[in-house]
């Protein structure tokens, strides 16, 4: 899949490094403020889709393998089901928030509400790598117009 | 009340894109008014009162119009024979005739608009949640600390189909690349 | 009223994913029905010059919980949205297949030339 103008590039170059941003940091406060580890993780994915969508799909398989994507989506969903567990463990229940009762920090701050940051991590980064492999995997067809004018899809070289 | 207003304005603006998203023959044109929909859901939200809602929404609605025009661009309809199967229509017609009657004369038991359960129930969960959220969970945006822990069973469960859907995506997609180099080597 | 009017966008996505024949427009019938149900959710629980659940230094502990909106609804529409997300793409992805091996996405096509 080929990229697009000099101008788009030249643009995205800049923009998708604060997409990145903003998505992680609506991630981190999720506690604070609006947010949470849905929104970030889907922002997150807006900012690969740019990338492929501008640079072609090679450029963004070249930053992202697909093995690493599906390392990183089930890394997230282990992480979650550990928190979990590990509030079983200690704090007795599952999903007890075993970091709030032994750990308080200050309200209102970054360090506060024990294991909900955690979580919010874990939860984004499933979103974000999921939705990327989507994309990627949708990307790999594509429509070829014969003489005739009838439409086939048409496999691309996949290089692994 | 100012709030219902702007929200009628935004519904009847969202039922005049929904009935063309229905009704147009070009494939693109509906999926566009698809995504207008879902930025007056965004207005919608903010409205009432609900941020985190209006980011979920905005972004989500973003990357399925990505989806759905990688899905239909290039691939077009040409419309079959035209005939209108009569009978079936005006079966499902007279059906949803029905189901609107009964509906809203069922919403008449629902209460005010403004006036929720939480208001004239001080034994809601809600009410629980709003009071001892900081101190139990140390969060301030109650909305998280109803998903990550006071229900956050639910949200493995979500986390949980979003996995299992992504995954048969993969799967359906996947299946004619194995095919294909197999078919190469023989 | 605006009860109704939420329920008349969730028929209309209703009739869209009944009557047409372009398996796309199903799919995109289906989108419409889920907004409906999700408006209608978050509406049920807001509250006359409600403010939002979200805690601030400057708001007292008892005017926060005689005013905020109902939380609960809001956080199990989060759910229905990534969920509803999930679900279309994988709707999507089926769109996708059945065009590249039937040629078209007419559903009385596809009947037709089923095999």
């Amino acid at each position: 899949m080929k990229g697009m103008t000099v101008i788009v590039k030249t643009v995205t170059r800049w923009v998708k490094v604060f997409i990145f941003l903003f998505g992680a940091y609506i991630v981190i406060t999720g506690h604070l403020g609006p947010g949470g580890g849905f929104a970030g993780g889907v922002i997150i994915a807006c900012s690969y889709i740019l990338l492929t969508l501008a640079f072609g799909k090679e450029f963004a398989l070249q930053r992202l393998k697909v093995g690493a994507a599906h390392g990183l989506d089930s890394a997230g969903g282990l992480i979650f089901l550990l928190i979990a567990l590990f509030g079983l463990g200690f704090g007795g229940t599952f999903f007890a928030n075993f970091l709030q009762s032994r750990y308080p920090g200050l309200e209102f701050h970054l360090l506060s509400s024990g294991t909900i940051p955690l979580s919010n991590i874990a939860v984004g980064l499933k979103v974000a790598s999921s939705l990327f492999l989507v994309f990627i995997i949708f990307s790999v067809l594509r429509i070829v117009v014969a003489r005739d004018g009838s439409r086939s899809m048409v496999q691309e070289e996949e290089e692994e | 009340m100012v709030v219902e207003i702007y929200l009628l304005i935004l519904l009847v603006f969202m039922i005049a894109g929904a009935l063309i998203a229905v009704e147009t023959k070009n494939l693109l044109s509906s999926v566009i008014s698809l995504g207008a929909i879902g930025f007056g859901m965004s207005i919608a939200f903010l409205f009432l009162r609900a941020p985190d809602l209006a980011i979920v929404q905005i972004a989500v609605e973003v990357v399925l119009l990505v989806f759905l025009i990688r899905a239909t661009i290039g691939r077009d309809v040409i419309p079959a024979h035209g005939h209108i199967n009569w009978a079936g229509l005006a079966v499902v017609l007279v059906l949803m005739a029905g189901l609107v009657f009964f509906g809203v004369r069922a919403f008449g038991s629902l209460g005010v608009f403004g006036e929720p359960v939480i208001a004239s129930i001080a034994e809601a969960p809600s009410n629980a949640y709003l009071a001892g959220g900081l101190e139990q969970t140390g969060s301030a945006n109650i909305v998280t600390s109803v998903l990550l822990d006071y229900r956050a069973y639910d949200t493995l469960g979500e986390a949980t189909v979003l996995f299992a859907s992504i995954l048969g995506a993969l799967a359906v997609l996947r299946g004619r690349s194995w095919a294909k180099k197999r078919g190469k080597e023989q | 009223m605006v009860y109704a009017l939420c329920f008349v966008l969730f028929v209309v996505g209703l009739y869209c994913a009944l009557t047409k024949k372009n398996v796309v427009k199903i799919v995109i019938g289906l989108v419409i029905m889920e907004y409906g149900v999700n408006l209608f959710l978050v509406l049920l629980g807001y509250r006359r010059e409600g403010i939002a659940p979200i805690l601030d230094e400057k708001i007292g502990p008892l005017e926060f919980l005689a005013r905020a909106v109902d939380p609960l609804p809001q956080a199990l529409v989060v759910t229905s949205i990534v969920i509803g997300l999930g679900v279309t793409t994988l709707a999507i992805a089926l769109c996708i297949r059945l065009y590249e091996k039937y040629g078209t996405f007419d559903i009385t096509e596809i009947r037709r030339l089923k095999g």
